[in-house]
């Protein structure tokens, strides 16, 4: 009767049928208890006394048994944690949102605490009216929600030459997918009037990095946001709070938190983050910019090198996450044997344009050594490559824009290791 | 009064906005403000914040600098992240070399030989620099500072002056190495196949592992989480260390800490206080006064720096006086290149700010 379990997440009805069936057979592949089980037979405290009110918590918190779920740092990686990047734990998640509190960080000056009533969004340069807007000039814009991923262009770069880091979160957690409200840049360029000159835009940030990029006016007037909330709630000082710029599919980079100035103008910056870094080396030695989008990837969350099997042999869900900068992901195909055969995954949750997609693979498994990987396909017939595909077009030094298909070595024990394979 | 004017231009606007709607998304660059939100911008407003410098050289202010001005402040500015001759310390960029490396195994991307645009250092520095300390730069020394990395990278000699009038005729070695995004025309064709679902190889090998390179930080074990959750459980106990410290503290002059504080800004790249402090660049400088050299735990300091402390060097406030006034002649090779303070009340309130820190 178990096999009800698989496939469909149990609505309650059919998780108690399910339930009361167990209890009348003695189902394949369960056994009964040798001792009864006393998290049954003996009352916790949470069973007998009052717990804390409505007063105890008014901004709430996970449970005390969720504190390892937390964003982790690599100290090897940078110089010092203020300009440097920790990971969204991707293996202690499920579905397809991030909570905020886990979405990853990138800062370059640090985190800017800034005040809304002495921030101001400046627009400026090639437009009919130089124009200054307060928080609550903002707020009387028409708004939109929309859900997106940003990635880091450098997610999955230290896998460039080869597996290095022993996790999800480490390899692939420069990634978070929100909800954001915000308004559209457009109603603010139009409000400025742009001059038909004006062909790119600089944002800058209020941060002590005064982050700037610099952005073709085709996809400031498409569909990049001026957000200010993200799950519904302000955004995070550390997600640019009181005020970011969303821009859908496009490296992080480009997402200029604690947003103060759109400069419109004829031609591009070139500025640090667009020259110096960004920029993806080649093995020839010249490098391509301005690469913004982000390719079709995916990445099984879960078993992962920090989240191994623990339950043995039968009935096992594999489960990971996929998204691309150039639509959705009508599709991903996972492997257990290492790529010889491969089984189209289940996708569950809403598909929508640039946000993160969920999937499920769910089998029996006989305990042996398992090599897992996912493969993404995106609406625009893409294929996710594998890391050597890539390598043979770019070399090894690109660092950036790391799509490449993702290996977990299972053994029989259910440890989970980051490998390559031929 | 001016309310008023407010008032009656945003009625008009408002109707203006009503008749127009339906063209606003052809016709927007033609069209008065839709939604008459917002303020003009006043040129000093807008001076205030463009600071920024493109390949043309435009926003580039006026103004000159020479390289063996831009060395000075270098020294005292730049050379403790970036090191003596712009070739990096510990993980802070490396500024300089690196030409003829970047189709190898090692490619080192420094400005010599990798940023197409000398324009991009201009507008970094004068934005972002020194780190801790953005905007503090004056236009002259930014000019300098560029003149300067110019010539650790061997591109102009020691006798250069940069200024915004021959700005542009500087030639950067890398310019012509950068090309366009072409992955939709190179990448997707290649990648937008079919893909194979069954019998797609005959045989798998493991061909590299991570667990034998092993730089997955360890914090994230068993260990940590079970510290962590232990943290939250004991978040009531009072610090089984109070008990064993129990040292006299001499009472602080509150004043000199706060000027202390201040002074302590321009520390802050290298050195953390307090609770959270780690080591970073420098070491996190928590119970420095009155205790031993070279001491904190974790860092690894400079040959010098290890023989005084095997020698007994105690940080007194007269030895840590000393070493803070001129550190590379305090202690020849000390990794700190920092060129020192030189105000001796900076001093007397930088170390009253780190008595502040010591253990209660």
């Amino acid at each position: 009767m178990t096999e009800q379990f698989k496939g469909v997440k149990p609505s309650r009805r059919a998780f108690l049928r399910g339930a009361a069936a167990v209890g009348g057979a003695t189902a394949i592949g369960t056994s009964a208890a040798a001792e009864a089980d006393p998290a049954i037979t003996q009352m916790k405290p949470w069973n007998q006394f009052l717990g804390e009110g409505v007063d105890a918590r008014p901004y709430g918190m996970p449970s005390k048994f969720e504190a390892h779920v937390r964003r982790q740092d690599v100290p090897w990686l940078t110089a010092d944690p203020i300009s440097s990047v920790n990971f969204t734990p991707l293996h202690e998640m499920d579905g397809i949102i991030t909570p905020n509190g886990l979405c990853f960080e990138r800062h370059h000056g640090g985190i800017a605490e800034v005040d809304p009533a002495e921030h101001r969004i400046m627009i400026n340069g090639l437009v009919d009216r130089e124009l200054v807007f307060t928080m609550e000039d903002l707020m009387r814009f028409p708004r939109e929600n929309h859900v997106y991923f940003l990635e880091c262009a450098a997610n999955s770069g230290m896998e460039w030459r080869g597996a290095q880091l022993n996790g999800c979160q480490y390899t692939h957690g420069m990634i978070h997918n929100v909800m954001y409200t915000g308004v559209p840049l457009r109603l603010l360029l139009e409000e400025a009037g742009v001059k038909t000159e004006g062909k790119w835009i600089l944002p800058e940030g209020a941060d002590a990095s005064g982050m700037t990029r610099s952005i073709p006016m085709e996809k400031a007037l498409d569909d990049c946001l001026v957000a200010f909330k993200m799950n519904g709630e302000a955004l995070r000082p550390e997600q640019g709070y009181p005020v970011r710029l969303v821009v859908p599919g496009w490296e992080g980079n480009m997402w200029i938190k604690w947003l103060r100035r759109i400069e419109v103008g004829d031609q591009p910056w070139h500025h640090r983050e667009e020259t110096s870094k960004y920029t993806d080396l080649l093995g020839d030695g010249r490098a391509r910019r301005f690469t913004w989008e982000m390719d079709a990837k995916s990445v099984i969350t879960n078993p992962s090198p920090q989240a191994p099997i623990t339950h043995g042999k039968g009935q096992t869900v594999i489960t990971g996450v996929a998204w691309s900068g150039r639509g959705t992901i009508p599709r991903v195909d996972v492997t257990i044997d290492g790529g010889v055969n491969w089984h189209q995954a289940r996708m569950s949750g809403p598909s929508m344009d640039k946000s993160m997609h969920r999937f499920y693979y769910e089998f029996d498994w006989d305990g042996s050594d398992l090599l897992l990987q996912s493969r993404a396909h995106d609406s625009t017939g893409y294929v996710q490559p594998t890391k050597d595909q890539l390598r043979a077009v770019r070399g090894l030094n690109s660092i950036y824009h790391n799509n490449g298909i993702q290996t977990w070595f299972v053994n029989s024990d259910g440890v989970a290791e980051n490998v390559e394979i031929s | 009064m001016s309310k008023f004017l407010k008032k009656s231009t945003l009625t008009v606007g408002g109707i203006a906005a009503m008749l127009v709607v339906a063209f606003v998304q052809e016709t927007a660059a033609d069209q008065s403000a839709p939604y008459n939100l917002g303020r003009e911008a006043l040129p000093e407003e807008v001076a205030a914040w463009d600071i920024d410098v493109r390949p043309d050289g435009k926003g580039l202010p006026v103004g000159s600098g020479d390289v063996f001005t831009g060395e000075e402040v270098w020294i005292e500015k730049c050379a403790s992240c970036h090191g003596d001759f712009a070739e990096g310390s510990g993980r802070w960029p490396v500024l300089a070399g690196g030409i003829g490396t970047l189709a190898s195994e090692n490619p080192v991307k420094t400005i010599g030989s990798y940023w197409p645009y000398l324009s991009t250092v201009y507008d970094y520095v004068n934005r972002a620099m020194p780190f801790g300390n953005a905007q503090s730069l004056t236009d002259d020394e930014v000019y300098a500072l560029t003149a300067y990395l110019l010539y650790s990278n061997d591109i102009v000699d020691d006798e250069f002056t940069l200024s915004n009038d021959n700005f542009l005729e500087v030639e950067m070695p890398n310019t012509d190495n950068f090309y366009p995004d072409d992955r939709v025309e190179v990448e997707m064709p290649l990648f937008s196949v079919e893909a194979c679902m069954s019998d797609c190889k005959t045989d798998v090998a493991i061909t590299m592992r991570a667990a034998v390179v092993d730089v997955t930080p360890e914090t994230d074990g068993d260990a940590e989480v079970e510290e962590a959750a232990a943290d939250v459980e004991a978040t009531e106990e009072p610090a089984a260390v109070a008990e064993v410290a129990v040292v006299e503290v001499a009472a602080l002059d509150m004043e000199l800490v706060a000027a202390g504080e201040g002074a302590f800004r321009q520390c802050k790249s290298c050195h953390q206080v307090g609770d959270k402090a780690r080591n970073r660049t420098g070491p996190m400088l928590n119970n420095i006064v009155g205790n031993p050299a070279g001491s904190v735990e974790g860092f690894r300091y400079s040959g010098p720096m290890e023989e005084a402390a095997a020698g007994g060097l105690v940080w007194t406030e007269e030895e840590l006086g000393a070493f803070l006034t001129d550190p590379r002649g305090y202690m020849q090779g000390t990794k700190m290149t920092f060129r020192g303070v030189r105000k001796p009340e900076d001093i007397a309130g930088l170390i009253e700010y780190l008595k502040s820190f010591e253990a209660d």
